[in-house]
């Protein structure tokens, strides 16, 4: 709460710099860094003193423009919106938290804008809707840039609220060099859609477009701008601005003679692998990918954007991919983000070449949105993939045709032929589960802890309860530990990977994740790689203040591991000198101490932990917190992965 | 600061002696993607002796372990190496010419003498224990 000497001093200090701004920018710095113990000038005292000679409040028969602002946003459902308060959306702020009652949406506290957007890119992979964020048109979108990038590539809506004083007569100093005559063209790139509302009517249309653009598939980003007079000023509770009605487009379905030709091939195939990436918008698309599976008995790949494949499933050939991908004579991408990756391969020496994986006579078949929409700047869409067919929609909304399809061809014949396709595929996997059990036991008791000691340790104390692995480094990777090892069959308990390789995304994500999951009573559990977490560590204050209760468990390898490989590899090739690779990348001398930084912000915490057997302790401690509606942190140092 | 799809970079002693990696190998295969290395090739010559210390210093100072991990048990970006799993004839010709991702090793930073080491320390690993005495890896 500030006192009045503070209000005086900001006062102050606010209109010095406003106006020295206009003629000298440094005199209005000297003056803005000004003690605050300074005494008031005398004019502050006289003028506080004096009777005021235009009292500005809200009349009875008025409201703030940001109240129907508000209105329209309960409207589509907004259970958070995620943000660093900024002046430029002061107006909505003070609507949300008085006129709203700070529920529906509720304001989660961020320490910086780039933790907003990566906790409701965390969000929405738990909760499948959009969250808010709200930044200043400049300096808070800057930060926020790199977050709403990694939701792009990962195809991710979130719903971007910038604050924006267009009127250049009326600026305070401060927005002039937070104004800006085109807020959102710093991330057009890689946001869907973006407006900058002249009325509130205006305003009205383009919030519910803005909404149902970012949530048809492709999904992504969008943003709104918001002019902070639009906000601010009085309109009459005589007007009346309608709340357009939001209606959510079906996403498209493959075209009928297309899918007839994916379902033939698929039946005379002798061994057919469906890949899916991004596939599973829905639970249903997790339903709908095992049943085709079933129908077929063909291998799964789940490349793991979503949970789109039980792990254990006995069609799940993704922990042996590669020689299901070299072994299928027809092979589709399911919303694949990287279908060449899937069938070719680069190798990564001094000079680059490329192989392909599968067959030369593999039949190949996309179904994907990516076909439906690209954009030229950013190259996020990968390298070209010849087909055989590419079905430009939405795989989840074309399965129930392609399944029907399917299910017309299949004669007994190849019934018979599938079963037995089948029990091949299952002994396949279950010699893949049993030889990454075996893997596990290596290095079982060193210290540091093995990864997969770990994984198995947290596994071991949460396998029985409703668990969502909310974040974890390697995510993108098929074949990380937890999915070696744990049993994934619902859709919230895997949420995917950044979208855009973007460090700094797993600390937030896990937050916006965990909050997603504490009204379904889940348990959280972020493996929480040490390098991300020093990007965003304020979001540990954010899971505190919010009572969020998410168990984090510090993957501690002290360094970034990733990129001392890289570096090594660049050594080997230039050949002088191979034993300073790892110079850049350790986060040694000192090390850190990221129990100590989570205790700081009010969250229990133990570690750093060195001995795997301190390790299930410690851990059911800190679920125990959990279990309590808090967060926790256990910091393990661990090997590289 | 990056990360990338699959395991990104294979820094070490990648694959040796796979059969699926002869030729090209893909980029970070991840090692639970790729067979354990098998003994099948029978190692040619004798093997050198080796100074385990050394080796285990050397395993850390030239990045061996960011791809297999600290113990030599595996990570995502490189297989397993040991205990007495590669005889010493690939282990040493893979260094020198990897096939896959695992940059080279040549004589100029590396020599047979230290490559002798480091396979003598890879060969002292401690044997796990056996899986079914560990209840966090049951089925």
């Amino acid at each position: 709460m500030a006192t009045p000497l503070e209000r005086r001093t900001f006062l102050k200090t606010g209109a010095l710099a406003g106006a020295a701004l206009v003629g000298t920018p440094a005199a209005a710095a000297a003056q803005a860094a000004a003690p605050a113990a300074q005494a008031p000038p005398p004019l502050t005292h006289a003028v506080e003193s004096a009777a005021p000679a235009d009292v500005q409040v809200l009349g009875d028969n008025e409201r703030a423009g940001s109240d129907y602002m508000l209105d329209v946003f309960k409207s589509l459902g907004f259970e958070y919106f995620f943000a660093n308060p900024g002046s430029s959306f002061r107006g909505l702020h003070e609507s949300l938290i008085n006129y709203g009652g700070n529920k529906a949406p509720e304001f989660i506290t961020c320490c910086h804008e780039e933790s907003s957007v990566a906790m409701a890119h965390g969000y929405f992979k738990a909760e499948g809707k959009p969250a808010a964020i709200m930044a200043h048109g400049t300096v808070g979108l800057q930060h926020a840039s790199m977050a709403i990038y990694n939701a792009w590539c990962d195809r991710v809506p979130v719903y971007v609220i910038l604050g924006n004083h267009a009127d250049a007569a009326i600026r305070r100093g401060a927005e002039w060099y937070h104004g800006v005559q085109d807020a959102a063209a710093m991330v057009r790139d890689y946001t869907k859609w973006d407006d900058f509302p002249w009325s509130l009517t205006h305003f009205g249309e383009s919030a519910v477009r803005a909404y149902q653009v970012s949530m048809t598939p492709p999904m992504a980003p969008v943003v709104l701008v918001l002019d902070g007079g639009l906000q601010e000023h009085p309109i009459s509770k005589d007007e009346r601005l309608p709340v357009p009605r939001l209606t959510t487009p079906a996403p498209p379905a493959g075209e009928r003679g297309a899918v007839e030709g994916a379902a033939q091939m698929l039946v005379a195939a002798d061994n057919p692998v469906l890949v899916a990436d991004r596939l599973a918008r829905t639970p249903n698309g997790m339903t709908l990918l095992v049943e085709l599976a079933e129908l077929l008995q063909a291998g799964v790949i789940d490349e793991g954007s979503r949970m789109n494949f039980p792990s254990r499933h006995p069609l799940n050939q993704t922990q042996r991919a590669r020689a299901a991908a070299a072994d299928a004579d027809v092979i589709v991408g399911l919303e694949s983000a990287d279908f060449w990756g899937t069938v070719n391969a680069v190798r990564d020496q001094l000079h680059r070449s490329t192989r392909r994986l599968a067959k030369a006579n593999a039949k190949l078949i996309t179904i994907s949105t990516g076909d439906l929409y690209i954009r030229a700047n950013y190259q996020d869409f990968r390298r070209l993939q010849d087909v055989d067919l590419a079905i430009a929609a939405d795989a989840e909304a074309t399965l129930p045709a392609l399944i029907d399809a399917v299910q017309r061809l299949v004669t007994a014949d190849r019934r018979r032929v599938f079963q037995e396709r089948g029990a091949k595929l299952a002994q396949a996997s279950r010699a893949a589960a049993e030889a990454n059990r075996i893997a596990a036991t290596y290095a079982w008791d060193a210290s540091p802890v093995s990864v997969a000691r770990l994984c198995a340790e947290v596994w071991a104390q949460i396998r029985n309860d409703d668990w969502s692995l909310v974040s974890s480094y390697y995510s993108n990777d098929q074949t990380n530990w937890p999915r070696r090892l744990w049993n994934f069959d619902k859709r919230y308990q895997w949420l995917g990977h950044a979208g855009g390789g973007g460090i700094g995304y797993g600390a937030p994500a896990s937050v916006g994740a965990a909050l997603a999951n504490k009204k379904h009573g889940r348990l959280s559990v972020a493996i929480q790689t040490d390098g991300d977490m020093m990007y965003a560590p304020g979001v540990l204050w954010t899971a505190a203040h919010h009572q969020v209760p998410l168990l984090s468990v510090m993957n501690n390898n002290r360094q970034y591991h990733q990129e001392a490989m890289h570096v090594q590899k660049m050594c080997n090739a230039r050949n002088r000198g191979i034993d300073r690779g790892e110079i850049g990348s350790r986060l040694t001398e000192p090390n850190i101490d990221y129990a100590k930084l989570a205790q700081s912000m009010g969250i229990h915490a133990e570690g750093p932990i060195t001995n795997p057997n301190d390790l299930a302790p410690a851990l059911a401690r800190a679920i125990a917190v959990v279990r309590k509606g808090e967060p926790a942190l256990v910091d393990v140092v661990t090997q590289v992965r | 600061m990056e990360m990338k799809r699959v395991g990104i970079v294979g820094a070490a002693l990648v694959a040796i002696g796979v059969s699926v990696h002869a030729q090209n190998a893909p980029p970070a295969a991840p090692a639970n993607n790729t067979p354990p290395v098998q003994p099948a090739a029978p190692a040619q010559g004798s093997v050198p002796a080796g100074k385990v210390e050394n080796g285990g210093v050397l395993y850390k100072k030239i990045g061996c372990y960011q791809c297999h991990a600290n113990e030599a048990q595996g990570g995502l970006s490189g297989p397993r190496l040991g205990p007495n799993l590669v005889p010493y004839a690939r282990f040493s010709q893979y260094i020198r010419n990897p096939t896959g991702e695992m940059p080279p090793y040549t004589t100029k930073v590396l020599s047979n003498q230290e490559i002798a080491d480091i396979y003598a320390w890879v060969n002292a690993r401690p044997k796990p224990p056996a899986v079914d005495t560990l209840p966090h890896l049951a089925r």
